[in-house]
């Protein structure tokens, strides 16, 4: 194996993914003095941050409506239904506040009030007093507030002289017999070149893995490689079975129409055209929780209201907003459902689906962005060296449902968290962590493999298998059989893995590798995912099951936590959900049943 | 245009054609550029028979079908599929634009596929697009100014000075106008070229920069700026509408008012 010339970088934190928050972990560090490196497999602004299009949450109470973080706590406990962790729920809504003004301060190119503050539109979920009437607390720049972010983010990392590794691809962490992690190694994709990066942290920030699904709002590129790397080191990923579906996909395409045109006004019919969400949902009808109004459409669709020839999708209206707010106000979508369905959105409705949108699960991390293992002492065990934040991590602050705007807000929040964390753990230029050669050995091993795979079955046929596995049995409603069925055929396309080909033995730019070892990774998530759902016996969140309907809190209010062996056994244990609150400027949120 | 997009000293040959399925009706064409650094071979032209009643229909939909099911080692650049990345910009039937948001019904006859023009290459469509990010980076583009931020606070800007960035700050990086642009071609050592013009202006723009005559200053050079001889080929192709012809106009009218 030691054909391989590798290069070794030393840095005091190794951040991988420019998304929202790689970049806001590795500005926070660049600012402090730490020598920091990012890697990411795209160019930073092309990383998905970038698509998120209707805010980012924060009880700013720039609408002066007397919004504040306690109410957007309670609304995330209930939208998690739950399974959230209230120390990093309250962390997060009360860091909203100071974050979001430094993403202004930073340059973030908000809409304004006309008082000039950040603009403020309602979301779903999103609510004042416990529940009593709608909240305006997404901020947002036009439709399109994840580029707004990311760009202004990428600026001031360049500012800060960031060192960044574009277009490297990261293969897997570098762990030590201590069960550290003392770096990674990846792939130049320019030259085909190796390095390993080795640091004091490393952060994982590597996005969600929508692509594990036939449609989804996520990018090609969202294909968990950080989550797969983990499990790779022997590491758990957690509640893995909640998959957001997003009520407002365009319909065939699978891009996404955000939430924020409902709260614009915008409203959802079936076939009838009748506004179906105010039998649903009677108080927040429309901009209910995600998970309601997905099931609701769901259910629209499979008692015989859906719309079109095969009566299979839900109609979103916007031609009743006035021309001159949807082009303030939602100019990208007004692009997006011209180009992808060639509707004008003055005129008719758009033909919108639930899509799979989201990830809830991922690597177990503290409100730190600390990884955790738990073990047979400690379920809060940290990984030493090891950090994982934004959509890749779970936090776990959406637990078995994620509110809009909120993951803006995680990645923002959780990526300045670890900034903090790494400025008080690590020491500017002292001694990285180092792994034993082996581990660099396992790692090219399977880069060996993958680079010199000849078999018959290709990339993208086990891909899309793959994909219709999940999305027929992990879908909006699971049942017993369906997902016993789902495990089954997901651990016969695990199988085909060892068969599959790669036909570019070329070192530059091999996209047919790169797309090989993805999918490679997407195919142990999605086994965890099945597997995860499988096992839960309720239902919770966005995890609707037909055969037990009811949320089981004593049984189930608990976080499922899976690892993966080589052979892609799995171990599965569970972890309890953090009731307690941080400080006493909140009390714990008892359960109580989700009503909207 | 796409002639331009030869790397230098390369005679470009006809290379494998692959065919649809017998079946399909609905048959297109697509002569596809590859060219790799892995071998001596000069570039070549590939063609690609697809049956467009069993694909997307923007012209990425068929780049993937094509690699999914034809040849796997096709290479070129995509992430979000919707237009907001800038990943896939590429030369379309003779106009830069993003391939995602370009509908394969919109060209006639062939569809020919080329990397963005005058670019080094690195393989097939993906090109090199380090000097284009080196000249973003040398304008600084990030928010600069002595006036600390009210403590915990926004700093104000009323809806009339934010409207002011429209048409700016929506900007996906995906450089097809600069490299649409004949100056840029001829120039791009020196010349700031379209797209990094318009970022230029779009902090010269923001109400809360106040670092205006700074940026002016930088910018104030024959060569970064005054290349632009107005042709105007960069708000013609821009595939997000933008218009960088008229913020370089912005700029120039900014110097001259000083
Ligand atoms: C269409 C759409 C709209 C959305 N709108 C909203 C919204 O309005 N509000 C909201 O709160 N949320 C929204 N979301 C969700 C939110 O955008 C994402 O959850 C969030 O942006 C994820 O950010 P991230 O930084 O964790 O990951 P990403 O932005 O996905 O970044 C991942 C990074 O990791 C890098 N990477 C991955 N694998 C590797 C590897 N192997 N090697 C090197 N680098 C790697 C990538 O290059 C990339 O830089 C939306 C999502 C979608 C799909
Ligand atoms: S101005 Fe238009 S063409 Fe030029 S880089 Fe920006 S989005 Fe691309
Ligand atoms: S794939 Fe993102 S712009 Fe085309």
């Amino acid at each position: 194996m030691s054909s391989y010339e590798i290069t070794d970088h030393h840095y005091d934190v190794v951040v991988v993914g420019a998304g929202g928050a790689g970049l806001r972990a590795t500005l926070g560090m660049a600012a402090s003095g730490l020598k920091t490196a990012c890697i990411t497999k795209v160019f930073p602004t092309r990383s998905h941050t970038v698509a998120a299009q209707g805010g980012i949450g924060a009880a700013l109470n720039n609408m002066g409506e007397g919004d504040n973080w306690q109410y957007h706590m309670y609304d995330t406990v209930k939208g998690s239904d739950w399974l959230g962790d209230q120390d990093a729920i309250e962390y997060m809504c009360r860091n909203a506040i100071p974050s979001v003004i430094e993403l202004e301060n930073y340059g973030v190119p908000f809409s304004r009030t006309d008082e000039g503050k950040i603009y403020q539109r309602p979301f779903g979920g999103h609510t004042l007093d416990y529940g009593k009437s709608m909240a305006r607390r997404a901020c947002a720049a036009a439709d399109r507030t994840g580029h707004a972010i990311l760009h202004t983010l990428y600026q001031q990392c360049l500012k800060h002289q960031a060192h960044f590794h574009i277009e490297y691809f990261a293969l897997d962490l570098l762990m030590n017999d201590e069960g550290e992690c003392a770096g990674i190694i990846a792939l130049c994709m320019e030259d085909g070149t190796l390095h390993r990066f080795w640091g004091q942290e490393t952060v994982l920030a590597t996005g969600g893995y929508g692509r594990v699904y036939f449609s989804c709002t996520s990018a090609h590129t969202c294909t968990g490689d950080g989550n797969a790397m983990a499990l790779r080191a022997g590491l758990p990923l957690q509640d893995m079975e909640f998959v957001q579906f997003h009520p407002t996909g365009v319909y065939g395409a699978g891009v996404l129409i955000t939430e924020g045109a409902r709260g614009e006004g915008g409203y959802l019919t079936n076939s009838e055209g009748e506004r179906f969400m105010e039998r649903f949902a009677p108080t927040a009808k429309d901009l209910a929780s995600r998970d309601v109004v997905s099931r609701a459409m769901t259910i629209e669709i499979n008692e015989g209201r859906g719309v079109g020839p095969n009566k299979d999708h839900i109609m979103l209206h916007l031609e009743h907003i006035d021309a001159d707010t949807l082009h303030q106000r939602l100019p990208g979508i007004t692009e997006t459902a011209r180009i992808f369905c060639g509707v004008d959105v003055t005129r008719e409705p758009i033909p919108v689906l639930p899509t799979v949108h989201y990830n809830m699960g991922g690597i177990p991390t503290n409100y730190h962005g600390e990884v955790i293992s738990p073990n047979g002492n400690d379920e809060n065990a940290v990984v030493p060296g090891l950090m994982a934040i934004g959509e890749a991590a779970c936090v776990s602050v959406h637990g078995a449902n994620r509110l809009g705007t909120n993951s803006l807000l995680d990645i923002v929040v959780f990526g300045r968290a670890a900034a903090h964390r790494a400025v008080e753990t690590v020491t500017p230029g002292a001694a990285t962590r180092t792994a034993p050669q082996a581990a660099t050995e396992k790692a090219l091993e399977r880069f060996n493999r993958m680079r010199n795979a000849s078999g018959s079955e290709s990339t993208a046929s086990i891909r899309l298998e793959m994909q219709h596995v999940m999305q027929r049995h992990a879908a909006v409603f699971r049942s017993t059989d369906s997902l016993s069925d789902g495990v089954q055929n997901m651990d016969n396309v695990a199988g085909k893995m060892a068969h599959i080909g790669v036909k570019d033995k070329s070192l530059i730019w091999n996209t047919d590798l790169v797309e090989a070892l993805e999918l490679e990774n997407l195919v142990g998530q999605a086994l965890v995912t099945i597997r995860s759902a499988e096992q839960r016996q309720e239902s919770r969140g966005a995890h609707a099951h037909e055969n037990w309907p009811e949320r089981d809190d004593d049984k189930w209010m608990k976080h499922t936590v899976m690892r993966l062996d080589e052979d892609n056994k799995s171990e599965l244990s569970y972890r309890n959900v953090i009731m307690n609150t941080l400080s006493n400027d909140v009390a714990p949120i008892p359960p109580a049943p989700r009503v909207y | 245009m796409a002639e331009f997009a030869l790397p230098a000293n390369s005679k470009m040959t006809k290379g494998e054609s692959h065919s649809a399925p017998a079946n399909a009706q609905d048959v297109r064409t697509f002569q596809i550029y590859r060219w790799s650094p892995d071998d001596d071979a000069n570039p070549r032209i590939d063609s690609f028979d697809i049956d467009l009643d069993d694909c997307g229909p923007m012209v990425l939909d068929a780049l993937i079908k094509i690699k999914s099911e034809q040849d796997s080692s096709l290479t070129f650049r995509r992430s979000c599929r919707e237009g907001i990345c800038g990943s896939c910009s590429m030369n379309i039937d003779g106009t830069n634009t993003l391939a995602c948001l370009k509908s394969i019904a919109e060209v006639k006859g062939d569809v020919k596929i080329f990397p963005l023009p005058h670019m080094p290459v690195v393989k097939d469509l993906v090109p090199d697009l380090s000097n284009a990010y080196r000249q973003l980076t040398s304008i600084e583009p990030w928010l600069k100014t002595d006036k600390p931020a009210p403590e915990g606070q926004e700093r104000r800007q009323s809806p009339e000075e934010r409207e002011k960035l429209d048409g700016l700050w929506e900007c996906v990086l995906c450089f097809s106008c600069s490299t649409a642009c004949p100056s840029y071609w001829w120039n791009s050592d020196e010349y700031l070229g379209p797209a990094v013009l318009l970022q230029a202006y779009r902090w010269v723009a923001d109400s809360r920069d106040d670092h205006t005559s700074e940026r002016l200053d930088a910018l104030d050079d024959s060569f970064a700026l005054y290349r632009c001889h107005t042709i105007m080929n960069c708000a013609k192709t821009c595939p997000k509408g933008l218009n960088p012809g008229k913020a370089i106009a912005s700029i120039k009218s900014d110097l001259a008012k000083r």
